[in-house]
């Protein structure tokens, strides 16, 4: 089938079965390779990407549920690494084998979206499903905290940089 | 933090082409790293000392790494060493991954925690090579001693003179020189370390969380089909019919044929292969179709009757003795007290999160592979064998592999996608599904023990005997499933017998994270704990007093010494009881704490596991201490925490819930829902000390596992009275009142 749907900012129109899984669309059609295929069931959160803002598992979503929506994949996340979750995975070596990460980096960009300073309890509920099986679970955790710290610092000098512009005008 | 830092920015421009070194590029390389397609020739003036260093006239410093990356740091730390004695700026460095190629760069192997004690020396010695060589071309322009010229950060300075002159300035010169043996250059004072010792972040990192490909399955080469393998799910059964005529009209499908495989349980084996335009294509086509296969006399193998068997063996006599010390007899008739406990583990799956993967291509004759492997020269022996080509006519490029853990040291999945790809006539990218892989792993083998201690009046071990039932043919054990018999504490004891009995086994077995180790230290650390509990001593306390007891009196070549060194065992036991403030706190019933040590891959851990079990029997882990010797230096520091957290981790994830079990020649489990990895909410603090000492740095990617799992376990009896013998602990019912 025919879909439109928008991919990382841009509109993508491609022909492809009806069932076939955002996740492999992104993957073999439109050569996204950065979103992974860990177990195609649910089961693992590798491939989890953003459709209207929400952390999604993509193996499970087929092409029909596509049309008019808005992907956001781990390519897209920001321009240049900037995302503060990237910043961080990179400050504290995050990833081992780095498989699982950018799946983990997308559930944690959705729960620092709606929860700029969540607690060890409210990560652990929203990375429930994302496995890494070299178990870098420490890190991530960490990684979370201190993409918090780095979002609400970049937040606050935002913040004074309007306040100054003000104070100038 | 906008702007990317210009070390990470830099490394993007990583030129592929070199990777193929020695002339094993077919033309022009695919860009699968996103890179650019780009010519193989080297311009001409680059300072190449050896085969892990090159400098450009422009200052460009690449070091080559030559091991399979696994997520174990090994692309990071091996780069590190040369870097040190070259001595530039790690911030300077390109790092590049090299070819399979043995001749040019030695051994290139993901296992053993083999890499550190091999390249430790080796790698600086390339290194120092590279430095001595552009001291002295700088010195003899300058018309000066070398030995008052000084190097730093890819410069070498003449302090006197106040001259200075860039690597890249002198590369072209230095490549008109012949390069020192390398057993005479002389390296730095492990004082003057500028980048060992440091923790340095991964040099994938960037890629990693910006979603580049890097992966074996992120590869791509141009005309290739995406191709499913499927095989019997009892191992090893050929295919009686298929339909493939069908199947070969379904949408997308462009090729579907047999493979008669063979009988190797490593190697290829039986099977339909189904090729189509995309990989969903293949996947959907695969759901069409309908195999049968021939009878196989695996299917009458079960785990229920490898228990069976294991239980008639321990009612006779081992079929044979591997190691008798002493007089176990007369110890026994002579002991205080006698302990007898039988203990049993399960198959393990490995379970990379990457799935198994492999692109082949093939043509003229000559094969080009792209795989996530851990041996890639045991690939291309399997490969060269089984299609009957050269081995120098194939190139296999090292992908970086999502998890490794010992799954990927076996080649099954790249012998197939070479296979496909040649009768094919199209290059191919095989991609397993995760049932395949689950159900067609190399299992860690299951294994039973019967064990028998006895202890005299001061509480001493006077005898120690195990009864290993295990598999193989009565010749041969099968891959993995043999354990040393001078494990420890055998010849820390004066009468000791380790007998073996055999069953055979149609189950493909392999490596898995610390093999052997990660089966025995739980039966034997715990048994330990069992005989410390009849002895009335404490679980830390008889296990120095254990240590002290000291090797045998002679080593025989039957019966040698042990190869632990008590002093070092001692060490990391000393040290993690002091961290975890062990024997000075008191638990209520329902807590408890639990120690463990082993010796594995050259390396000595002792672990304290605490835990809370709930009177329904749910387990909390509250916080592991762990306590390493692996020498000098901790090369990366972290990198080494996140092994050991990781290692930690990985055993209490087997501890707690993992298990295949065979049934009907098959693996009942198919996919992480009945084979579960850990997860966040069930990850407790593990706090890392390091003991250092003066032995030569061992590696770190696997000796941390093993004694977390006894530690887990006598935490358990501490917290509940009962004892695991078997596991995984999701089998036992650990309530109490
Ligand atoms: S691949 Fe989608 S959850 Fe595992
Ligand atoms: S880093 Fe390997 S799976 Fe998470």
């Amino acid at each position: 089938m025919k879909i439109t749907f928008s991919v990382n900012g841009t509109n993508r129109t491609i022909d492809v079965p009806a069932d076939m899984p955002l996740l492999w669309i992104l993957r073999d059609t439109l050569d996204l390779k950065g979103t992974k295929f860990g177990c195609g069931q649910a089961l693992c959160g590798a491939c989890t990407v953003h459709i209207n803002g929400s952390a999604t598992r993509s193996c499970q979503v087929p092409a029909s549920a596509l049309n008019g929506r808005k992907v956001v994949t781990i390519e897209g996340l920001s321009a240049q690494a900037s995302h503060p979750l990237q910043q961080a995975w990179q400050e504290l070596d995050v990833p081992q084998c780095g498989y699982c990460q950018a799946g983990q980096i997308m559930q944690a960009a959705d729960l620092l979206s709606s929860n700029p300073q969540p607690t060890d309890e409210d990560i652990d509920a929203a990375m429930y499903g994302n496995l890494c099986r070299c178990a870098s679970y420490h890190r991530i955790r960490a990684g979370i905290h201190r993409a918090a710290e780095l979002a609400a610092s970049s937040r606050a000098s935002t913040q004074q940089d309007a306040d100054s512009t003000q104070g100038v005008a | 933090m906008s702007t990317p830092s210009p070390i990470l920015a830099r490394r993007d421009f990583l030129r592929v082409t070199a990777v193929a070194g020695g002339g094993m590029l077919l033309g022009t390389m695919v860009d699968f790293a996103g890179i650019g397609v780009v010519n193989a020739m080297e311009p001409a003036g680059e300072f190449m000392p050896n085969a892990f260093i090159r400098i450009s006239g422009a200052g460009v410093i690449t070091i080559l790494a030559k091991n399979p990356e696994i997520g174990q740091g090994i692309r990071t730390m091996l780069p590190m060493l040369v870097a040190e004695e070259l001595d530039v700026a790690w911030q300077q460095v390109i790092v590049e991954q090299a070819m399979s190629d043995e001749a040019k760069y030695g051994s290139q192997f993901a296992g053993g925690s083999m890499a550190t004690p091999t390249n430790w020396e080796p790698l600086r010695r390339a290194g120092a090579a590279g430095r001595q060589m552009l001291v002295a071309v700088a010195a003899a322009s300058w018309n000066v001693p070398v030995g008052e010229c000084t190097t730093e950060a890819g410069v070498v300075h003449h302090e006197s003179s106040r001259r200075r002159a860039t690597y890249g300035e002198l590369a072209s010169r230095a490549a008109t020189m012949t390069p020192p043996a390398l057993d005479a250059v002389k390296l730095k004072d492990p004082k003057d370390f500028r980048i060992i010792g440091k923790s340095i972040p991964g040099v994938d990192n960037l890629k990693i969380v910006t979603g580049k490909p890097l992966f074996g399955i992120d590869v791509t080469v141009p005309g290739m089909l995406y191709a499913i393998f499927e095989k019997s799910p009892v191992f090893g059964a050929r295919v009686a019919s298929a339909n493939v005529d069908e199947v070969r009209g379904l949408p997308g499908v462009k090729q579907a044929f047999v493979v008669e495989g063979t009988t190797n349980l490593s190697g290829l084996m039986p099977g339909v292969a189904i090729l189509a335009d995309s990989w969903w294509a293949a996947r959907s086509a695969r759901r069409q179709l309908r195999v049968t296969w021939e009878q196989h006399p695996t299917a009458q193998q079960s785990s229920a009757g490898f228990r069976a068997r294991a239980k008639e063996f321990f009612a006779a006599a081992p079929q044979t003795v591997a190691r008798q010390d002493g007089d176990v007899v007369t110890a026994f008739a002579a002991a205080a007290k006698v302990v007898e406990a039988e203990y049993e583990y399960p198959f393990l799956a490995h379970a990379p999160l990457e799935p198994q993967n492999c692109t082949a291509s093939f043509a003229n004759g000559k094969l080009e592979i792209w795989a996530p492997t851990q041996a890639p020269q045991g690939g291309r022996q399997l490969v060269a064998q089984t299609l009957g080509i050269k081995p120098e006519d194939i190139a296999i490029h090292m992908m970086r592999c999502g998890g490794g853990f010992g799954r990927r040291l076996l080649n099954d999945y790249m012998v197939e996608a070479a296979w496909i790809a040649r009768q094919a006539g199209v290059p191919v990218k095989l991609v397993w599904s995760r049932e395949d892989d689950t159900q067609h792993d190399f299992y860690r083998p299951a294994g039973f023990h019967k064990l028998k201690g006895a202890v005299d009046a001061n509480g001493r071990i006077t005898a120690w005997e195990n009864h290993f039932a295990t598999f193989g043919d009565g010749q041969r054990f099968a891959q993995a499933a043999s354990i040393s018999p001078n494990e420890f504490p055998i010849s820390f004891i004066p009468n000791a017998l380790f007998g073996v009995s055999q069953m055979p086994l149609g189950v493909p077995t392999g490596f898995l994270r610390a093999p052997t180790s990660n089966a025995i230290a739980f039966v034997y650390q715990s048994f330990i704990d069992e005989l410390a509990l009849a002895a009335g001593k404490d679980p830390v306390q008889f296990r120095l007093d254990l240590l002290d007891q000291g090797g045998i009196v002679a080593a025989t070549p039957a019966a040698p010494a042990s190869p632990v060194n008590a002093a070092r065992m001692k060490g990391v036991l000393e040290l993690v009881a002091e961290k975890s403030e062990w024997g000075k706190r008191k638990f209520p019933r329902g807590s408890g704490v639990g120690v463990g040590m082993h010796f594995s891959h050259r390396g000595y851990f002792a672990e304290v596991v605490e835990v809370n079990v709930s009177q329904r029997g749910e387990v909390k882990i509250v916080k592991v201490w762990v306590a390493g010797d692996v020498g000098s230096h901790i090369i990366n520091p972290s990198g080494a925490m996140a092994q050991v957290q990781g290692s930690v981790l990985d055993g209490i994830a087997q501890a707690m819930k993992q298990e295949i079990t065979i049934d009907g020649g098959r693996s009942v489990q198919t996919s992480l829902a009945d084979y579960e990895l850990l997860r966040i909410t069930e990850v407790p603090p593990v706090e890392v000390h390091f003991r250092t000492t003066e032995f030569p740095p061992t590696g770190m990617g696997e000796p941390a596992l093993p004694p977390v799992i006894p530690a887990l376990a006598s935490a358990i009896f501490m917290a509940t009275g009962k004892r695991i013998r078997s596991l995984p602990l999701a089998r036992h019912d650990l309530s109490w009142s």
